[in-house]
């Protein structure tokens, strides 16, 4: 019994130094510990011991068994961080560095330029209107006290369609339908596309955005007119804006206004882009005339009111530096999937 | 337009005034000022030098060795100007003196010493000619300084002619000096002028007016003008203002209009003697005096003389009855024409001229008169030999109201916010020549008639004059006292704002702009013909005439320009198009949404499903109902005729789902899929949403049971569920299909069942009976288990 101890346990060892796999290592578990294995079959050879020998060969026997069975675990633990190891060195190294893929979408920059000017008014208490592109000659001139024959007819070159209609020119179009529908007191802008007939090229198109704002109330005056635009500008724009009016024509408002802001590139000292002066044209805006409120069904001699319109296709190119007004419309999507981003 | 100051000093005193400052108050309170030039100022130690002596330089034909008396001192100069001659009195600069910005200094010229230069007009900046040296009159003190003896020294700025366009009054210098009056505070002065009475013994000149596109005609005659050249001071404020000298007559007109903004025009009186004013019977060719045939037609008012066309009325005159160098009379033309019928016939000619542009501003007629006297003032002034040969002759045919405004100050506070004191108010008015009478707190002003004709009508004109002047910067500034109330943005804004958001976060696609009108160029390379619809009168091109009547076509041309930009990617617009007229004959304008998916990594029915999807969850979200697809047929012929579906939701018809017809998909991309749809966002907006309805979810197990049933040609799911939902079986849950597939047999549908019962569990044997009768439904319409 010892001497077959003995040779097991040699025959063992020799084994497990051949043991390259975790299907060996079973093998050999099923070998030596398996229930006809080699250790099974010498236990149950105790039977026809007895006594002090039977204990002796018992111990011997069992710890026999012990010793194997941590042998074949350490060897199993082995081979398991062998295997990991192979399978880690064996896996694909992922070239992280690759671009990411595009699969986000885009806003048009007009929609998140026009979203940010909503928002700023929508918070003054001003509802947002939308308008028809098509109207006709009274909506679009008649009721904003610009009579036939009047130069600002041709300022505009307006396209006319073959039923009467026009494309409108300007958003004020929509000044007398929102006048009729809310009355006075009233705070609303209108943002909107619209249309002038004219050569494009890379600062002019046919086809573009604005927004206009009206505030109509009892005692709207000037002062509230230069309050309001230089608040919501300032928001707009997201810093403190300096501006100045000067005297501008505009049949529909009187007195009409240029408004000009210092300019954001340079602070007012003057640059290029100001063309030295420190102030940038950007908006029309005046106190709206009485024919036009009339014209909206709004007593005139009650309520006064002032009205603005802000060029959102500008306002969009001057924000992210847009230097040819053709790509907004271009359909263009190297351009235009860039403003994946609110 | 450019303004001259020394010409405005003419009028009002600016001496001890920052000139730059005002000219910038000026864009302020009147109008925009582009760009200050400070004229002279690049001029330093340029005198009246007399040439003593010419001699030939002896290597040089063109160059002369001078000696030249410049006050102080005789110096040697270098000359190569073909007019120099002996005894000439020339501008000359003197060593280290300044021309044109540049320091003339002592050099050796051609091998000759030049200390100093003569210079020519242009070089001193005073005028186009530099042929030659410019000659000075021969009794000008030799070595005075040039700037001294002429008003070289000057600050000139241009005003944009946009900013004058409602303002007839500030066509000329007078009417700018009267602004500059108001802001300084200084007075107004005069415009010297002859009195014409004193000529009223004269004959009459015959003229007569016989249209009311003539407002005033008023002539003179003069005769033995002898003098040829204007003064040199009238040539430099004309060069500095952007015309040129001619000869003196016509400097002269061109003078008056820019100093009163009145346009005037001098027939040689030989040849016109009388004046008809009328438009002619009938269209006739006509040359005008810068030698073109222009083509005339018989709403254009012309000018006759005896009969004979002799102008275009506020446009041009005619070259037959020219002032030439030998006139020596004239007919002196100072009228007052329609403004719209001269902007008309100045459109109509393509001819656009310093007169006519003032005229189409609507000038006052008052200023004839005063015009034609200032006109002879300083004609005497150069040629006191020039005589007058007939009385002032004026036809003032239609005239302007009298335009009187009463306001009070509560007015003005009203509409200004701040106070401005009745003093204040007063003292503006009065500066711009408004008559105003003050009684306490009210105001009635008569408003002058150079600012009547068009320009002042209402109280609110009245405000814009005293708060200009006041100045805008020097508003105090405040809040309003109007009610705050709350905002909620329209549902239709708040839907189209999440169909943006969910088009682009949730399904990846990208936003874009495109035209109302359909570009039937791009088009037509995908196969694809505008269809008829309303069009443009005035298009750029026929090509972008027509209005489009549908979204996809444009956004089809923009996914093939788009090529190569990715493998898989959509694009949708939210804007107008216009569906034919309505019945009153308006556009029928509608809002719409137009979505296009293209992908070469997709099969074209993944694609179809995946925009079916998304159509699906913008419903959903928006209106919490499903949206209804339906087979239906084409209405477009780049539909496909298998694969388009109309859309529809509470019984609403939207708008449709389809894949591209295969003419113009090829045309597109061969290798891509590409589906389409369009949603009527205006009808959209219009569909109330269904309120959220909460069901509380049953506690006990749900019992499923699947059906595979055989779906006979043109029998489409819903055709189905409908089938299902006439079943009356309170304990189902859900119905739903979960596998489609085709084998010999043909399509096979599965369904799958889910009932439950809030009270208890279901036993299978209690729902067996209802799968029966939703068979039995379900056979009536031809379908059968399989």
């Amino acid at each position: 019994m010892t001497q077959r101890l003995a040779e097991l346990k040699k025959r063992f060892s020799d084994a497990a130094e051949q043991v390259r796999d975790s299907d060996a290592l079973e093998q050999m578990r099923v070998e030596y510990l398996g229930k006809k294995g080699e250790v099974t079959a010498l236990l149950k050879e105790l039977k026809s011991l007895s006594g002090e020998q039977k204990k002796e060969a018992g111990q011997r026997i069992n710890g026999f068994k012990r010793e194997v069975e941590e042998h074949l675990a350490a060897l199993g633990k082995r081979l398991r961080e062998e295997e990991l190891e192979r399978k880690v060195n064996a896996a694909e190294q992922y070239d992280i560095t690759l671009p990411a893929r595009e699969t986000g979408g885009s806003y048009h920059p007009i929609t998140l330029v026009q979203r940010e000017v909503e928002a700023v008014f929508t918070a003054m208490g001003f509802v947002v209107e939308d308008y028809a592109e098509v109207v006709d000659d009274y909506h679009c001139f008649e009721a904003l006290n610009v009579p036939k024959h009047h130069p600002a007819r041709d300022m505009q070159d307006t396209y006319y369609l073959e039923n009467g209609q026009l494309l409108k020119t300007q958003t004020s179009a929509a000044q007398n339908y929102i006048m009729r529908k809310y009355g006075a007191p009233l705070r609303a802008i209108f943002p909107g596309r619209c249309f002038r007939n004219e050569s494009t090229d890379a600062c002019h198109e046919d086809t573009f955005f604005q927004v206009e704002g009206i505030m109509i109330d009892r005692d709207i005056s000037i002062s509230n007119l230069i309050y309001f635009m230089k608040t919501m500008l300032s928001e707009v724009f997201g810093q403190q804006i300096n501006l100045r009016l000067r005297p501008g024509f505009f049949p529909f408002v009187e007195p009409g206004f240029e408004l000009d802001i210092s300019c954001l590139i340079c602070g007012g000292e003057g640059c290029p882009s100001c063309k030295n002066s420190g102030w940038l044209e950007l908006c029309p805006c005046g106190m709206i005339h009485p024919n036009v409120l009339a014209a909206g069904g709004i007593d005139s001699e009650e309520y006064t009111g002032f009205a603005f319109g802000l060029g959102l296709t500008r306002l969009a190119m001057m924000k992210y530096g847009i230097k040819d007004i053709r790509d907004l419309n271009s359909g263009n999507l190297t351009a235009l999937s860039q403003f994946n981003a609110e | 337009m450019l303004i001259s100051t020394n010409w405005i000093r003419d009028f009002v005193d600016l001496d001890g005034l920052d000139l730059d400052a005002l000219i910038h108050r000026f864009t302020l309170s009147t109008a925009e000022v582009e760009e200050v030039y400070h004229k002279g100022d690049d001029l330093k130690d340029v005198v009246a030098g007399k040439i003593l002596s010419v001699e030939n330089h002896p290597d040089s034909k063109k160059l002369h060795l001078l000696k030249v008396d410049t006050g102080d001192q005789t110096v040697d100069c270098v000359c190569g100007a073909p007019n120099v001659r002996e005894g000439m009195i020339v501008p000359f600069v003197k060593a280290g003196g300044m021309v044109g910005g540049q320091t003339i200094g002592v050099a050796k010229l051609a091998g000759y010493p030049s200390c100093g230069m003569c210079c020519s007009a242009a070089e001193l900046g005073i005028s186009d000619d530099h042929s030659g040296l410019m000659e000075l009159p021969a009794d000008t003190p030799v070595g005075a300084d040039l700037t001294t003896l002429y008003p070289i020294r000057d600050v000139v700025f241009e005003v944009d002619n946009k900013s004058l366009t409602n303002r007839p009054d500030l066509w000329g210098h007078y009417g700018i000096a009267r602004e500059f009056a108001a802001l300084t505070g200084r007075a107004l002065k005069p415009a010297p002028a002859e009195e014409l009475g004193q000529y009223d013994a004269l004959p009459e000149i015959p003229i007569s007016v016989e249209d009311d596109l003539c407002y005033r005609y008023t002539g003179l005659r003069v005769d033995n003008v002898t003098v040829k050249q204007s003064p040199i001071w009238i040539q430099i404020r004309l060069y500095y203002c952007g015309s040129r000298a001619i000869n003196l007559l016509a400097d002269l007109t061109n003078y008056l209009m820019m100093e009163l903004g009145q346009p005037m025009h001098a027939f040689d009186s030989a040849k016109v003697d009388k004046i008809e004013v009328h438009r002619p019977p009938q269209e006739m060719d006509f040359v005008t005096l810068d030698g073109q045939t222009r083509r005339v037609d018989p709403d254009t008012l012309l000018i006759y003389s005896g009969g004979e066309p002799v102008a275009i009325a506020g446009v041009m005159g005619g070259l037959a009855s020219e002032i030439e160098e030998d006139t020596t009379s004239l007919l002196l033309e100072s009228a007052n024409f329609d403004g719209v019928s001269v902007r008309k016939t100045s459109t109509r000619l393509g001819l656009r001229t310093d007169a006519s542009m003032r005229y189409e501003k609507v000038l006052d007629p008052e200023m004839t008169v005063p015009a034609i006297a200032r006109f002879l003032y300083l004609l005497h002034e150069v040629d006191k030999g020039a005589a007058v040969i007939s009385r002032l002759t004026d036809h003032y045919r239609r005239r302007y109201d009298t335009v009187v405004l009463t306001f009070d100050k509560a007015y003005v506070d009203r509409y200004t916010g701040i106070d401005i004191s009745p003093a204040q108010i007063v003292k503006t008015l009065t500066a711009l020549d408004f008559t105003v009478v003050q009684n306490g707190d009210s105001f009635t002003v008569t408003v002058p008639s150079h600012r009547a004709t068009k320009d002042v009508t209402i109280p609110a004109d009245i405000i814009e004059e005293i708060t200009r002047i006041y100045g805008y910067d020097n508003f105090e500034v405040h809040s309003t006292r109007s009610l705050l109330a709350p905002v909620k943005p329209s549902r239709a804004k708040r839907e189209e704002n999440l169909i943006k958001d969910m088009l682009v976060r949730q399904f990846g696609l990208h936003e874009v702009h495109s035209y109302i009108w359909w570009d039937a160029k791009k088009n037509r390379e995908l196969g694809i013909a505008p269809e008829e619809n309303v069009r443009l009168l005035n298009a750029m091109t026929p090509e972008h005439a027509v209005i489009r009547n549908n979204m996809i076509p444009t956004l089809l041309c923009m996914l093939k320009e788009n090529k190569g930009f990715a493998p898989d990617y959509g694009i949708f617009e939210i804007a107008r198009v216009v569906e034919g007229l309505k019945e009153n004959g308006e556009c029928n304008e509608k809002k719409k949404l137009g979505i296009t998916l293209i992908s070469r990594t997709r099969s074209e029915r993944a694609l179809y499903f995946r925009l079916r999807d998304m159509l699906a969850a913008l419903a959903d979200d928006c209106k919490h109902a499903p949206l209804v697809f339906s087979p239906a047929a084409p209405t477009h012929s780049w539909q496909h005729p298998r694969n388009t579906a109309a859309l529809s939701l509470a019984g609403q018809e939207l708008g449709f789902l389809c894949t591209l017809h295969p003419a113009n998909l090829e045309k597109l991309d061969k290798k891509a899929a590409v589906v389409c749809a369009q949603i009527d966002l205006d009808d959209f907006a219009a569909i109330t949403p269904n309120e959220l309805q909460y069901s509380e979810p049953s506690r006990y197990p749900a019992i499923e049971a699947d059906l595979t049933l055989l779906m006979p040609n043109g029998v489409w799911y819903a055709d189905a569920a409908k089938c299902l939902e006439r079943v009356n079986c309170p304990v189902l849950e859900s119905v739903r299909p979960i596998d489609l597939y085709e084998d010999a047999l043909g399509r096979s549908l599965t369904v799958r069942f889910r009932f439950s019962d809030r009270e208890r569990t279901l036993s299978r044997e209690e729902v067996e009976p209802y799968l029966d009768s939703f068979l039995d439904a379900l056979r009536h319409h031809g379908i059968c288990m399989k």
